[in-house]
């Protein structure tokens, strides 16, 4: 017990010694001496980078081998994106040294990276939707013909040519938009491996795809794996890296945890590194569930995204969801709300059958929602602080139509107080606040049309801790005072001391449940990936 | 040292966004007050009652237009038919208040605005309900009004319109000419509705972010139809008062009166992709437009150069919106 709790604690250079399994230790030690070793692709050491003076990465490392598939793991915040995007020349590092077959390299741009064998597949995909799949693989690098015209017969042979090497099931001919989300993310795969790079980052390359396609892929990954490319492979699925990986790397809080090969640990210690120790920093909310129930909603899917989802909520409760990204959450709260397709499901609330078809509906049945993004669906940017309160509830505030001037302007300067939202004035433009201080406008709005339920989608993200804090009391002021929260998070701290029950969700359906005790992160993780 | 020159950097900041502040708040009014001086030194003739009664009577067709496309925008659509729909409204007017047994006026009032809206709602439920994108349908538009227009008027036009219709578009109530108080009715019912009805936050909500509007429970699509609905039966309105003042009812009216239209909203700092605008500063800019076009005409400049000084300053007008917007 005492030893594990020092690994987060100690220093990372420590830890490395001490923590790597004998195997690594020896393969680290004799490479020492040999700088210009064949084997050894890519060798980050100490990497640093802050944004505007907060650290984001504090010693990212790594040693990528050729013909290996390395592992990269971390919860979010670990620094993983800021460390990839810097091997990539995104960003430029602050202090460390990133050396590519034996040379030290300072990238300032990804052209550069590219240029000398690295290339990465992004979780976010950019295709031309109406080109062409083969148009969409030489995009800047067409071939052509009497130094004018694209080939595009060369190009679709080529990218043929290419899906039938990796054993991928695509016409290079039909355009981007003819293709599933699936098959677009196989696409960009080929993309970066028609480069013929050495050095291949996937970052959560499974995500998007079934479980078909992750076949397709692995089979692809281990062609390349003989071809000598080393491939980073991040990713939070643990079952897919125990199934591809070779090696790891543990990045947690910004810091370089351990390394080593994955037949020396198991899938639990794997968890532990990554999880930590000490992030359990919350009280633990006391739960406030009367055991009444308020919402019962029962075999809700849209098929392709969620399927067979049931669930109650009591009154006083704080429920949590859990799921990796694409898991089907929002999917299935905007369905809820009446705000996505359905093609399934009920919904009882207090015990009666309601339709929601509507977000107006959802409104006038006491269910109010904080979308997952607060600047694409949240709010209106171009109005004003207060016209974003009263939005949802302006009917409240209006006699024959007219809005009611007095009346809005002393609501909302209650709920500036109430919420500490800091403005200069009820009249500034909402998007010249802080995100903390816009999420609070999104609550304020929210409690406007006094729900008594209340989905919150991710309702922390990317805002400070404070106005974190701020958040959580006020969700659990809420639940006390005999409401209900639908709590969505990918941040399990969070829901782990906010939520009185958590459901995991798992490629479009409950996983299962986890309460009290039984509810910790390693359970999360596991039931999750 | 280094502390002095932060503090003064700071200060001269500040100021600089203060300017920046009442710039973007007054500059247009600014501009056309500038504008107005000049005019005033530049002919002796500009600040004449008679003449200023002119300007806002040429002003009105415009400025109803463009009041109704301040709606559409801030939507962040755009009607591009109402130049063609304001003829055929004008023709129909005009039919029936023509010959020896003319309708009351009234009865082509209603009708004019009826067709108008008829016309809008038409093109309201295909950019609401099956979302095709506005340009597209009012462009569509823009030729089938304006066919209709010449198949109702068999291409030719209405003359012989009854004093009482014409009055109208011709008359006076208490000194005021009567479009110039139709459109000062217009103006007011839109003020306030932008600035104080419920209806009015929701084309704002609507055209800031549609999404964020949908969650909020707003009926986005109703929102988005009504605000063709009303241009087009605004469009009517303008195109009785044209034809009662051009004494026929002519089929080939309106050519390019939605460029205008859009001028006066874009020139007033409406923004074209929806949520941020004001029906005032849509009627300086229907002002800035017609108080160009009356001084360049009093000064004797052909309308050549006058369709190229106006273009130059709807782009000049929104550049300057630009460059603001870049460096707050």
């Amino acid at each position: 017990m005492a030893e594990p709790a020092s690994l987060g604690e100690g220093k990372p250079e420590q830890a490395h010694h001490v923590l790597v399994p004998p195997a690594s230790i020896s393969q680290t030690v004799s490479e020492k001496g040999v700088v210009n070793d064949a084997d050894l692709l890519l060798a980050a050491t100490s990497i640093s980078k802050a944004f505007a003076g907060v650290p984001a990465l504090v010693d990212g490392r790594i040693r990528l081998k050729r013909g290996s598939v390395h592992a990269l793991c971390g919860g979010n915040g670990a620094g993983k994106s800021t460390f990839l995007n810097i091997l990539m020349g995104l960003h430029r590092a602050d202090a460390g040294t990133v050396m590519v077959k034996g040379k030290v390299v300072h990238y300032s741009s990804a052209a550069e990276a590219l240029a000398d064998g690295i290339a990465i597949i992004t979780q976010e995909l950019s295709p031309v939707l109406d080109m062409t799949v083969a148009e969409n693989i030489y995009l800047g690098r067409e071939p052509r013909r009497m130094g004018w015209f694209a080939d595009k017969a060369k190009m679709e042979a080529d990218a043929a040519a290419l899906f039938a090497r990796l054993g991928f099931d695509i016409d290079a001919r039909v355009t981007m938009r003819s293709l599933s989300v699936a098959k677009i993310q196989l696409v960009e795969i080929a993309k970066a491996i028609s480069r013929e790079s050495d050095i291949l980052i996937m970052d959560e390359p499974t995500s998007a795809i079934g479980e078909k396609e992750a076949a397709t892929l692995f089979a692809a990954i281990r062609s390349l794996q003989d071809q000598g490319v080393g491939i980073i492979y991040v990713s939070h699925r643990l079952t897919d890296i125990f199934s591809i990986a070779d090696s790891y790397t543990v990045f947690r809080d910004g810091r370089f945890i351990e390394a080593g090969d994955l037949v020396d640990i198991d899938r639990q210690r794997l968890i532990s590194l990554i999880v930590g120790r000490d992030l359990r920093d919350q009280e633990a909310r006391a739960s406030t569930s009367t055991g009444e129930p308020m919402i019962s909603v029962s075999g809700f899917a849209l098929h392709g995204q969620f399927e067979d989802i049931s669930l109650d909520l009591a009154k006083g409760e704080i429920l949590g969801l859990y799921g990796l990204m694409g898991a089907g959450r929002s999917e299935f709260a905007n369905a809820l709300y009446g705000n996505a397709p359905k093609d399934a499901g009920t919904v009882k609330i207090e015990g009666k059958p309601v339709e929601i078809r509507s977000p107006s509906d959802a409104l006038s049945n006491g269910i109010a929602i904080v979308t997952e993004d607060r600047k694409e669906t949240g709010l209106v940017l171009t109005s004003s602080v207060s016209e974003n309160v009263v939005l949802a509830a302006l009917d409240q505030f209006s006699k024959l139509g007219f809005v009611d001037g007095k009346k809005v302007a002393a609501n909302v300067d209650a709920q500036i107080a109430r919420f500490r939202i800091r403005t200069a004035s009820r009249d500034l433009p909402v998007q010249s606040l802080s995100g903390g201080n816009q999420q609070k406008v999104v609550l304020a709005r929210c409690v406007e049309t006094e729900p008594k339920i209340l989905i919150c989608d991710e309702p922390t993200r990317g805002i400070d801790e404070g106005a974190k804090r701020e958040v959580y009391a006020f969700l659990s002021a809420f639940a006390a005072a005999g409401n209900s929260v639908l709590m969505i998070s990918s941040e399990i701290p969070e829901i782990l001391a906010n939520a009185d029950r958590i459901l995991v969700f798992r490629r479009g359906r409950i996983a299962g449940e986890l309460k009290g005790a039984a509810a910790t992160q390693e359970a999360l993780v596991h039931l999750a990936s | 040292m280094s502390t002095e020159l932060t503090t003064t950097a700071g200060a001269a900041g500040a100021r600089n966004q203060a300017i920046g502040r009442f710039l973007s708040r007054y500059g247009i009014l600014l501009s056309f007050i500038i504008l107005f001086v000049i005019l005033s030194f530049a002919h002796p003739n500009f600040l004449s009652s008679g003449n200023l009664m002119n300007v806002l009577r040429q002003v009105s067709i415009n400025g109803i237009l463009a009041i109704g496309m301040t709606f559409v925008i801030l939507t962040g659509g755009i009607d591009l038919s109402i130049g063609s729909v304001l003829a055929l409204t004008g023709v129909v007017a005009g039919s029936l208040v023509t010959g020896a047994d003319p309708y009351n006026p009234a009865i082509a009032f209603f009708a004019a605005v009826g067709v108008g809206a008829l016309f809008g709602a038409f093109n309201g439920t295909l950019i609401a309900r099956f979302s095709v994108p506005a340009f597209v349908v009012t462009l569509g538009m823009l030729s089938m009004a304006r066919g209709a227009t010449l198949l109702y008027s068999n291409g030719r036009p209405i003359p012989n319109l009854s004093p009482e219709f014409r009055w109208l578009g011709q008359g006076f109530i208490a000194g005021i000419p009567v479009p110039v108080i139709i459109f000062a009715i217009v103006f007011i019912a839109a003020w306030i509705t932008l600035r104080y009805t419920v209806y009015g936050r929701w084309i704002y909500a609507v055209g800031g972010n549609v999404k964020s509007a949908k969650t909020s429970g707003i009926p986005t699509r109703t929102v988005i139809f009504s605000a063709y609905l009303l241009m087009g039966a605004l469009a009517g309105l303008a195109g009785m008062i044209l034809t009662a003042r051009t004494t026929s009812a002519l089929p080939q009216a309106g050519l390019g009166y939605e460029l205008d239209a859009i001028a006066a909203v874009v020139i007033g700092g409406t923004s074209l992709t929806g949520g941020v605008g004001s029906v005032v500063y849509t009627l300086i800019g229907a002002l800035i437009i017609g108080v160009i076009s009356n001084g360049l005409d009093l000064m004797g400049v052909s309308s050549y150069y006058q369709q190229i000084i106006k273009g130059a300053i709807i782009v000049v007008a929104v550049l300057i919106d630009r460059s603001r917007n870049m460096n707050p």
